[in-house]
């Protein structure tokens, strides 16, 4: 059998006193879509920190199909094939947004392919497109978003990491954004979804996987996303 | 032939201009420190120093000039290196005023360090000194040094603007100073990228070196320490935020310096600096964000 795309196997992070993430595993194939969902502090963006190589999990394991990841720098994980979008978009502002999508192709494997990426993404944000020349900073919250998920495309990743991607926008925004999660997982990608919309992810995502106070509850399939019980009893383990 | 006012003639004037584009370096040097750190790097004319003394040590004994020149180059960019690997990197992250004050300390140990291996009465390094003798135009003497100096200024400012705003390197590099972490988690070596900006303001500190030994061949332990702090208020004045401005503030400190240097009587020259400060003082009072910034930009946080 292939080794899935991502592993997480045993992770353990520590910040300080507080265990953010105690003994979580779970695995992310290809063209797959997995929910991480949770109440704050549940542990989910320690999660995607130490898959990155943020912060350093004091214990386990993060395997990139089959290769430990651990103790690489975030630049050299990012270079490996993951990208991260990160909470709070984390644009720069005072750069253009063509600019920002440049920077995003830092983390590119191949050199060949570039400019067929970059028109795929504008196809699928012609947001961003139209708003190459201007600064990113007088974009709006949605449009950062947009242009956030492009600059993680255009490194061309095998996984695209979303830190609560649908925060703070607009109804139809968020549409948009889970609509352009389903065309991306059209390509192969495997995608690890951190959401605090519980059951729209739930219904949306291949699994779910719910996390409370670093550990991993309950796993649930887009069937039971009317199950509210069972989230809700996870949630306030 | 003279400029009617305060007696300055065309001479005063080429080695005012001459002067202001060395302190231009100097500048470009420390603004981009700053631009990529956030950093006011207090030691730099302590950089200029070593390689002073890099150029003294082979001039004494006698070496090729060219070789006095790698020499320079060699020390300055090692001595960059380190400062960067020793106290920038460990030190990213905190304050500006717990940097400003590192630096301070660097400064003062580089001083030392002079102090105690050459001594307080100086070297001479007279490597370079043909580039004292005089070019006539138009019936002007301009100094080779003066003519060297502002197209050396012009050259590395004009490559530095390229390289930050045109090339890939340039835009990683001004990521990494907006955001260091994010520019981290998009695959951009930033580490490596701000210690280039580095290395390149070290190469900036070795030519500054080069020409201020044309000027002043003496080399003491405090050699450049005036100079810095001319350049550090100029830099201000034009406004620290960006480059070009900076660079324009660096020029115009040191070309008001030259030109006042040449129109006070010789017995009065210790005032020099108190006039130079008193302007700075009054300019930044009318325009705090700088005098060659857009209106509407934003004055920095100054430490």
């Amino acid at each position: 059998m292939k080794a899935p795309v991502l592993a997480v196997q045993n992770l353990e992070v520590r910040h300080g006193a507080v265990d953010a993430v105690r003994g979580l595993s779970f695995e992310v194939g290809r063209g797959e879509i997995v929910g991480l969902i949770g109440p704050n502090g549940a542990g989910k963006s320690s999660t995607l920190h130490a898959i990155m190589g943020a912060v350093r999990p004091t214990g386990g394991d993060v395997r990139l199909n089959g290769a430990s990841v651990i103790g690489r720098r975030p630049e050299d994980v990012a270079r490996r094939g993951v990208a991260l979008v990160p909470e709070g978009r984390r644009i720069f502002a005072e750069l253009t947004v063509e600019e920002n999508l440049v920077l995003g192709l830092a983390g590119r494997r191949r050199r060949e392919g570039v400019m067929e990426d970059m028109s795929d993404v504008y196809d699928l944000f012609p947001v961003v497109e139209e708003a190459r020349r201007r600064k990113a900073g007088t974009l709006s919250g949605g449009q950062q978003q947009q242009l956030a998920i492009a600059r993680a495309l255009v490194a061309d990743p095998e996984v695209l990491l979303l830190d609560e991607p649908s925060l703070g926008l607009a109804p139809r925004v968020v549409d948009l954004v889970f609509d352009a999660l389903a065309s991306i997982r059209e390509r192969g990608l495997a995608i690890l979804l951190v959401e605090q919309r519980a059951q729209r992810t739930v219904a949306f995502a291949d699994r779910s996987h719910v996390l409370s106070k670093g550990k991993l509850r309950l796993t649930l399939g887009p069937e039971s996303a009317g199950d509210t019980d069972a989230l809700v009893s996870a949630y306030l383990a | 032939m003279t400029v009617a006012v305060l007696g300055i003639d065309w001479q005063t004037l080429a080695d005012a201009i001459g002067l202001g584009a060395i302190y231009a370096l100097m500048a470009v040097g420390i603004g981009l420190v700053f631009g990529v750190l956030r950093l006011v790097n207090f030691a730099y004319g302590q950089l200029v120093m070593a390689g002073a003394y890099a150029l003294a040590f082979a001039s004494e004994r006698g070496w090729p000039v060219s070789v006095g020149i790698v020499l320079c180059f060699a020390v300055v960019l090692a001595l960059s290196a380190l400062m960067d690997q020793i106290v920038f990197r460990p030190l990213r992250g905190q304050s500006p005023a717990v940097m400003l004050v590192a630096t301070f300390a660097v400064a003062f140990l580089l001083q030392s360090i002079a102090l105690l291996w050459f001594g307080p009465l100086g070297k001479i390094s007279a490597s370079l000194a043909t580039l004292n003798q005089p070019v006539t135009i138009s019936g002007v003497d301009i100094r080779k040094i003066a003519i060297v100096a502002t197209v050396l200024a012009a050259g590395c400012l004009l490559l530095l603007v390229v390289l930050l705003g045109r090339t890939r390197v340039g835009l990683h590099m001004r990521a990494a100073a907006m955001d260091f972490r994010t520019a981290e988690l998009l695959g951009v070596r930033a580490g490596r990228v701000i210690g280039a900006a580095v290395l390149i303001s070290g190469l900036l500190a070795a030519v500054v070196a080069v020409m201020l030994t044309v000027q002043t061949p003496l080399v003491t332990p405090d050699f450049a320490l005036r100079d810095t702090i001319l350049v550090l208020a100029g830099v201000v004045l034009g406004g620290m935020n960006r480059l070009v401005p900076a660079t324009l503030g660096g020029f115009a400190i040191g070309f008001a310096s030259g030109l006042l240097g040449g129109a006070l009587p010789t017995d009065q020259s210790q005032y020099l600096p108190s006039f130079l400060f008193a302007a700075v003082i009054l300019v930044l009072l009318v325009r705090p964000g700088g005098l060659f910034t857009r209106e509407g930009q934003q004055a920095v946080e100054r430490v």
